[in-house]
């Protein structure tokens, strides 16, 4: 990541330690980057006068204009296809998929284009774009709304799939994201867009593609990425106050994983829960229990467990706090783990 | 070739080709397939090779302009006809004929200045051979050895792309761009794209949203539609209830339709286009009337579909021969001409021929590379576990 800088044309330069919200962060680390290079575009439905349905491009268009902040047509294969012809042509998109339930009108343009320009042509094209997906539940939102459909771009080779859990990383990994020059899906927790936490905007950032160890602790490990982060601190912090110390993970990058800190946990506490949203077949959470059962099968003394949604359709919201893993079904995995 | 067979021998549960006769739906369709073009048809050479003139559309054209056409024609027609042969040999895992659309790929593909850009296809052939490349460079990707060899950046001519389509949305893309970069207007380094893509594609969504999404941002991009009346085994009437160049209308830019066996013509149409574009009077439709005389790919069976009297019908309107009798009419090219560019073309197909034999099966570690700019751990390790593996074996090779 190149030097960080917060020069925003409107105002006096901020403190370096902001308290933001998740969306602020994002919008404010869209701004940095297009400060930083004008070769930088925001695209999407409604991102431009009205700053997105969640308003995380808010302003951007006011101060960067309709050339470099385009409300696009309603055609999210449109959004994706010209992004390819965009950044052939040295442009680095930022496409914004409005809800993730509507990215499957580009995932033609995604699967077939996005992730095999570079390969089908040896490396002579480069496609240094960004697809913002807001993802995930519990906002009681109707059908297509809610939906974590993460695995399928962590199964497309040629793409890489990273979600932020907190203000800091949304405001960092978004700049780290539009400086890749690989395609990166950027998956957004919209549950917790307007959760708090400081931002320092000048300190060095961890590497995109690496996963976190948030919370220490010494008799279970649980992994978990997006909206899940907070699940799985709230459930260590509630563990704790019965005498029992997890460790969390926050894996952040999906593809490439990063298991090394995962590993490194699970070999000191000996347990792991794997925690996500999305229904649990063929998923991340598989291929993490995959993963570790083979890395570290003579440290385990219990099977890896998943806590994921379910494998059915995402429910009517009234429903959605079944489907949706809670502290309760956390801890009573970490109950089955430890009681192996 | 590892096993081109199972993309070209039928299974055995197949029936003969002779056993299914076209369906009547389906020689109606075919029969109308081969109808004039319309009132509307920029021609201005006729098959029987004669000059007319056209109010909008009119080309000042040398002899040795006209010689450079023809030669055009007559080496990508042997090429393309070379590569048919070279998957029949099995030399090649499979081939994508342009036979019969030489005019309209050579009269686009020649009305391209260097600093404008192409996407294809992946019939594209012609166009390859205008953008300077050769044809041996895109047998690779037929014979199995690559995904597409040339560089899209030094040619200009984005890889071939086969999803139907899809580069349609990538080219409106490379059109925004140019315009955003300031290359549409008066000036001098003004540039336009220009897009392939067949009559089948014209019912994918992809190019539905290419056309709006070019059509308010003005972009700098001409369509241009082959029509050669087959999407495999569909004729065009499946694909549209109204002549294709009249579908511009609707999203707001001319559309025009072209004899796309008369390469006056269409180059004539290609370059007003293109200099609209560059202007900044884009996006424009060409619907390119042609026949693809041969079939979809040599894995296909026209025979299953469409009647040989089609096929005899269009050969009287071949684009190459039309153009041999007005330069002979014309006296504008002799005997030796005719014999120098036939020699040419022996030549070129014997180049081909001995590139495509060697063209090398890669390392498979080659899998394994370029499938990111920046790298994957996972992947990094993925490929080094295989070469360990082939490395344990005796002699390190299995």
């Amino acid at each position: 990541m190149a030097a960080p800088t917060m020069n925003r044309p409107t105002s006096d330069a901020p403190a370096a330690v902001q308290t933001l919200t998740i969306a602020k962060a994002i919008n404010n680390g869209l701004r940095a980057a297009m400060e930083a290079n004008p070769k930088v575009l925001v695209m999407g439905e409604d991102v431009g006068k009205l700053g997105g349905v969640f308003r995380i491009t808010d302003g951007l268009q006011k101060d960067f204009g309709e050339q470099r902040v385009l409300d696009t047509p309603l055609s999210e294969s449109g959004i994706i296809g010209t992004a390819v012809g965009l950044a052939i042509r040295g442009y680095r998109p930022v496409c914004e998929i409005q809800f993730e339930g509507f990215i499957f009108p580009g995932f033609d343009q995604i699967v077939s284009q996005v992730a095999k320009l570079h390969f089908r042509t040896q490396g002579r094209l480069k496609l240094p774009m960004v697809i913002r997906v807001p993802f995930g539940g519990g906002i009681g939102a109707v059908e297509h709304h809610s939906e974590s459909p993460e695995s399928y771009f962590a199964h497309t080779a040629g793409l890489k799939v990273v979600s932020c859990s907190n203000p800091a990383d949304a405001y960092w990994m978004i700049q780290q994201a539009i400086d890749s020059d690989d395609p990166v899906l950027f998956f957004e927790p919209k549950r917790r867009y307007y959760e708090k936490g400081e931002v320092d905007t000048t300190a060095v950032p961890a590497p995109l593609h690496a996963s976190r160890v948030l919370r220490t602790g010494t008799d279970a490990t649980l992994v978990a990425y997006g909206p899940m982060v907070r699940v799985s601190l709230d459930a260590a912090a509630a563990a704790a106050e019965e005498g029992r110390s997890l460790e969390v993970v926050d894996l952040r990058t999906l593809s490439p994983l990063d298991l090394a800190p995962v590993y490194d946990s699970v070999r000191r506490t000996g347990r792991l829960v794997v925690v996500s949203e999305a229904p649990g077949e063929s998923s991340i959470a598989s291929e993490i229990a995959a993963k570790v059962q083979q890395e570290c099968f003579y440290s385990l003394e219990a099977p890896v467990l998943r806590v994921t949604g379910f494998d059915t359709p995402y429910p009517p919201s009234k429903l959605e706090e079944e489907f949706l893993p809670d502290l309760d079904r956390v801890l009573h995995a970490v109950d089955r783990s430890l009681a192996w | 070739m590892s096993s081109p067979e199972k993309w070209t021998q039928p299974g055995p549960d197949s029936p003969p080709a002779t056993a299914a006769a076209p369906t009547a739906e389906q020689v109606i369709a075919g029969l109308r397939a081969t109808d004039e073009g319309g009132a509307d048809l920029v021609q201005l050479l006729t098959p029987e090779g004669e000059r007319v003139a056209h109010p909008d559309f009119d080309i000042d054209i040398t002899a040795e302009e006209l010689r450079g056409l023809y030669r055009d024609m007559v080496l990508v027609r042997r090429a393309d006809r070379e590569a048919n042969a070279l998957q029949r040999k099995g030399e090649l895992g499979l081939w994508v004929p342009l036979l019969g659309q030489e005019a309209a790929q050579i009269g686009a593909g020649r009305a391209l200045k260097p600093a404008d850009m192409a996407f294809p296809s992946y019939r594209e052939h012609g166009v390859a051979w205008c953008r300077g490349i050769q044809p041996h460079e895109v047998l690779g990707m037929f014979r199995g050895t690559d995904n597409g060899s040339w560089d899209p950046v030094e040619h200009r001519f984005h890889p071939y792309t086969i999803v139907i389509g899809n580069q349609v949305l990538n080219a409106a893309g490379y059109a925004m761009g140019q315009k955003f970069d300031g290359k549409v207007g008066d000036d001098a380094d003004s540039e336009a794209t220009m897009c392939f893509f067949g009559d089948g594609a014209t019912s994918q969504g992809d190019v539905h949203e290419g056309f709006v999404w070019a059509a308010v941002y003005d972009a700098p991009l001409v369509f241009f539609c082959q029509n050669n009346q087959w999407a495999i085994s569909e004729p065009t009437e499946r694909q549209s209830r109204l002549p294709l160049y009249q579908r511009a209308r609707g999203y707001g830019f001319p559309g025009i339709r072209v004899d796309g066996n008369d390469v006056l013509a269409t180059l004539a149409v290609s370059r007003w286009a293109l200099e609209e574009c560059r202007q900044g009077n884009g996006p424009i439709l060409i619907e390119a009337f042609t026949y693809r005389m041969d079939a979809h790919t040599t894995s296909d069976d026209p025979s299953r579909y469409r009647l040989s009297d089609e096929l005899e019908l269009w050969k009287l309107k071949d684009p190459i021969e039309r153009v041999k009798v007005h330069l002979v009419k014309q006296q504008w090219a002799d005997q030796d001409f005719f014999d120098s560019v036939e020699a040419d073309a022996e030549e070129l197909a014997i180049t081909m021929r001995e590139h495509c034999v060697n063209l090398a099966t890669p390392p498979a570690e080659r899998m394994f590379s370029e499938v990111y700019a920046e790298g994957n751990p996972v992947l990094e390790a993925q490929r080094d576990e295989f070469l360990a593996y082939h490395a344990g074996f005796a002699g390190g090779e299995r």
